[in-house]
């Protein structure tokens, strides 16, 4: 980060707490307000799914590719979910190329973890040899505008890319594997939603945008499910946090997230699929 | 004893309420702490929780390099959280994973907010947390051993970061996960809190708590973190005293 960038949120912090004690934010919103959000699935043709998410001017866009390949060794009978992320230059003047950074494996950890504790995908169906060969599904998440917020924005666009994938069913023919033309949607049972929120002085808001960011003291991410319950937390940045915020934090939380989940694609219906013929 | 395989434990709670390792769902495991143990760190720490060990040290606060790193109003903090290879069953390539990429990052948010960085302009703190050998829990044993490794690095502090985990295993919300706790158990919530202040410093989460259970958890939370707060003041304590018959 150029020096630049680190002096003027420090002026623009006065202006910002100010409007917030009046309940105000820079842009218009209210605390609790997210920003417009557009989901546009099948984006990407080459991909086995993908949605492109505007959150504001955030831009984050997640594409999904299946291949058949061996399972991890502690979960021999389920098939394979891997979330990556990293920061492309194109998407803000401070990113730099290169590998992923601790901030960009931290958004891909969340949004796994989000995943795999409300068990969203169940990986179980996704077995096609026990022990030996599964389905692994890659989730790759690309911002490609950072303007504050890349966790909901890439965590929606994960979601969604999920939500609409289509894998073909596998028969398998005298020990071999054979790929069909049959494409189903991947067995999908839960949307955990990621909802981000910023402190402020002594004010929480929702989505913060890129200027709300570079003077929260905190931020902290709540992942709701269907059930409303919590599947993930995380806290960011280098303040700290009171108990009494954390209660408010979940209400909110868990408010905003029915608003996200309007938006979203609904879950398919998998119950009869069989995704391996014998 | 060396420990080849670890099996999934038919029951991680039984009907008296008496976990895989015989402690009771609100106890913590025997904790004991080292302080001043690394000669050529200016603090440092060794830890151990049940079967964690885990060594600390602090350098600093000392020149930085590379030198367009440090920042002209306040110290950096830097962090690295690492496992040996032989620390758990499966050998861990010596390559830092994702997950303590994300760790050190976490670690370094925890400890930030008690550091007075502003009095040391231009400069950095260094911290390096060392797993020797992980049995669930690392990283709020890693926070600390490392909040204590500051103290005795004489690194002025709003107060101290003192972290535990809870979690979920058979329906019960239970404190101090242990490695079989947290592989097969249900949630696992790892938290920090500057005990004085009054403040959390690291949240994290996995697992599904409902906003009840959440609650419990958080009050289970707070009885740990007092536990090893204890501990961690004695520790310092004592090191202190025996430094003092040294010099007298």
């Amino acid at each position: 980060m150029s020096k630049s960038e680190e002096i003027v949120p420090k002026l623009e912090k006065q202006k910002i707490s100010a409007l917030l004690s009046k309940g105000e934010r820079l842009d218009g919103r209210k605390l609790y307000e997210y920003r417009p959000i557009t989901i546009e699935t099948d984006y990407i043709k080459k991909a086995e799914g993908s949605a492109i998410v505007k959150l504001g001017n955030t831009i984050s866009i997640a594409g999904v590719k299946a291949e058949i390949g061996t399972p991890f060794s502690d979960t021999p009978n389920e098939g394979v979910l891997i979330v990556n992320t990293e920061f492309l230059p194109l998407a803000s003047p401070t990113f730099e190329p290169g590998p992923p950074d601790e901030n960009a494996i931290e958004i891909a950890r969340i949004i796994d973890r989000g995943l795999r504790s409300s068990d969203a995908l169940d990986r179980r169906r996704l077995a096609i040899i026990p022990g030996k060969r599964v389905w692994v599904i890659y989730v790759d998440v690309y911002v490609l505008n950072h303007d504050g917020n890349m966790i909901d924005a890439s965590g929606i666009a994960v979601l969604s890319a999920l939500l609409t994938t289509k894998i073909p069913v596998v028969k398998i023919v005298n020990d071999e594997i054979e790929i069909s033309d049959e494409w189903v949607p991947l067995p999908m049972k839960d949307r955990p939603i990621p909802v981000t929120m910023a402190k402020i002085e002594d004010k929480i808001l929702v989505d913060p945008n890129i200027r709300e960011e570079s003077v929260m003291d905190y931020r902290l991410t709540l992942t709701i499910n269907e059930a409303e319950n919590i599947c993930a937390i995380q806290k960011g940045g280098g303040g700290g946090l009171s108990i009494d915020d954390l209660h408010q934090a979940i209400d909110i939380a868990i408010k905003a997230s029915r608003e996200i989940r309007k938006a979203l694609p609904s879950i398919p219906d998998t119950q009869d699929i069989a995704y391996v013929v014998k | 004893m060396i420990i080849r395989k670890e099996e999934k434990p038919i029951k991680l709670v039984d009907e008296n309420g008496i976990r895989v390792d015989g402690r009771r769902v609100d106890e913590i495991r025997k904790l004991n702490i080292e302080v001043g143990v690394l000669k050529n760190a200016d603090g440092s720490c060794y830890l151990e929780l049940g079967r964690n060990r885990i060594i600390v040290a602090v350098y600093g606060p000392r020149e930085v390099h590379p030198r367009h790193l440090s920042l002209p109003d306040r110290a950096i903090l830097r962090c690295r959280y690492h496992m040996v290879p032989f620390s758990v069953l499966e050998r861990k390539s010596p390559n830092p994973t994702r997950r303590e990429i994300e760790l050190s990052k976490v670690i370094r948010e925890a400890l930030e907010p008690a550091i007075f960085l502003e009095n040391f302009p231009r400069t950095t703190i260094d911290i390096f947390i060392e797993v020797l050998q992980a049995d669930g829990g690392t990283r709020t044993a890693g926070i600390s051993a490392a909040a204590v490794a500051l103290a005795d690095a004489g690194i002025p502090m709003r107060d101290l970061v003192t972290a535990i985990a809870v979690g979920k295993a058979d329906g019960h919300i239970i404190l101090d996960l242990n490695d079989v706790e947290d592989k097969y158990g249900e949630a696992d919530m790892p938290i920090a809190i500057m005990p004085n202040v009054g403040k959390i410093t690291l949240l994290q989460a996995d697992g599904v708590f409902t906003p009840e259970e959440f609650k419990t958890a958080l009050n289970l939370a707070n009885k740990g973190i007092k536990e090893v707060y204890t501990k961690q003041k004695e520790a310092l304590r004592k090191r202190y005293l025996q430094i003092k018959e040294e010099v007298e």
